[in-house]
């Protein structure tokens, strides 16, 4: 395929490997924030080809894994009144929350539906006016903008809302960098998520945490090669941002997709499966749109923060935590039986070790 | 959700920027996109897609560009181990 073989080709990554080597006089600790280059990173081994020179670990990247479960119990309340038909995306659908998942919610005659876009939500409402449609919307700064137009565009419908549980990757970096402990020396950020804001969003946490940002693709190539200019960076010094992926990121992003976003969300403070609450870390529907709010329209509310029982997944998208080293991975918790949320996307760090079965 | 791999614009449709629409063919598997972010699009890009909705176009100048990383890097080494 046009644009992706041309950066999975064994002997270009073999070489980005052996520089890593040759530029690496220590050991370093890298993460990744993002569940797509998590999934690369597993799928291609790629933590094996480096080993010694950089650990990679596995950060807060997969949006449905940091969805809290108090959005879920109120997609689930939503989903049992009668004549609403809630749609989300098919990660979204096994993700447990206080009391089952949105799977046994339709198992129950929820109308739970998956859709590949909010617009697809949109569509479903037009052509069905008795049915209240919900989109639960999830996802990073990648996803919002798909949210964004597809209000603006159901501005006449009456009967499409939206459970809004958007968030955004900067705030999160700066929550895993202000840890006790925190051993992380420098990032891969997330290429699609830069895409649309831009990397000069990031030029202050390079600042203030004096580390390397690298703006990285999803081919293993490019991770590597973002890799090797994170560790030049490490090795001189140096602490800013450099951008690897410069086909499809430029600095300020995409400003019709930012003054979309700028229309409809507001940032607030918001509760991350896992990790707890983080400020200005959430999007939420801005005043003139919250008739379009669920939470509003059906009298739903949030519950408190609640905290995963018997899984450790906060330490896991935090680095304190290989998902191997876990005592309930592979035994208690699999894919078929998530205990957490990173077991149950693809792009989760527990499914990906699971599924490519490498311990790092 | 968020694996996005690049498909290429087969089709444009729509006047208004908030409905452009594109049929957009990733390896063959051919889906509707919202263009309202990128509403200058032409038959033959590539676009960067998540949840329906191209977040860009593939600047194809800086395509092969983790090649040539490489192989800068490559003769800076060779120049250092000449120097010494």
């Amino acid at each position: 395929m046009r644009f992706v073989d041309e950066y999975r080709d064994p002997e270009l990554c073999a070489g980005y490997a052996g520089e890593i080597h040759r530029a690496a006089t220590r050991g370093w600790t890298l993460m990744e924030v993002c569940g797509g280059q998590t999934h690369t990173i597993m799928r291609y081994g790629i933590g094996e080809m480096i080993a010694g020179a950089v650990e990679l670990i596995h950060g807060p990247g997969c949006p449905v894994c940091v969805t809290p479960v108090s959005h879920i119990d109120a997609a689930l309340e939503i989903a049992s009144i009668p004549g609403v038909a809630l749609c989300t995306f098919g990660d979204m659908l096994r993700v447990p929350g206080s009391r089952g998942d949105l799977n046994s919610a339709r198992a129950r005659g929820g109308d739970v539906r998956m859709v590949y876009s909010p617009f697809d939500a949109v569509e479903l409402a037009a052509k069905n006016p008795d049915t209240q449609v919900v989109m639960f919307a999830v996802g990073f700064e990648t996803t919002a903008p798909a949210t964004a137009a597809a209000l603006l565009s159901a501005r006449e419908l009456r009967n499409f809302s939206v459970l809004c549980c958007h968030v955004l990757v900067p705030p999160a970096m700066e929550a895993v960098l202000s840890m006790e402990g925190c051993g992380v020396q420098g990032f891969l950020a997330a290429g699609h998520v830069c895409t649309v804001t831009g990397w000069k969003p990031y030029s202050g946490i390079a600042d203030r945490y004096g580390v390397p940002i690298v703006v990285a693709g999803f081919e293993p190539a490019d991770i590597l090669q973002a890799v090797l200019m994170c560790v030049g960076q490490l090795e001189k010094g140096t602490h800013r941002v450099e951008n690897q992926y410069t086909r499809s990121v430029s600095p300020h992003g995409n400003p019709a997709a930012l003054a979309m976003m700028s229309r409809v969300f507001v940032t607030e403070d918001r509760d991350w499966r896992g990790m707890g609450v983080i400020p200005r870390s959430g999007l939420n529907l801005a005043m003139e749109w919250k008739t379009f709010d669920a939470l509003e329209r059906f009298g739903v509310s949030l519950s408190e923060p609640f905290h995963d029982k018997g899984c450790l997944a906060g330490r896991v998208l935090t680095g304190g935590l290989s998902p191997p080293d876990c005592p309930r991975f592979g035994s208690e918790c699999t894919p078929d039986t998530p205990l957490g949320a990173p077991m149950v996307s693809s792009e989760g760090a527990c499914a990906a070790h699971y599924r490519y079965g490498r311990k790092q | 959700m968020c694996l996005g791999i690049p498909g290429e614009v087969l089709e444009v449709w729509g006047d208004e920027p908030l409905t452009r629409r594109a049929k957009v063919s990733f390896g063959g598997a051919v889906r509707e996109v919202c263009l309202a972010g990128v509403p200058d699009a032409r038959v033959g890009e590539f676009v960067i897609v998540h949840a329906g909705f191209a977040l860009n176009r593939l600047n194809q100048e800086e395509a092969m560009e983790v090649h040539g990383y490489l192989a800068r890097i490559r003769e800076m080494g060779r120049e250092e181990c000449g120097e010494n």
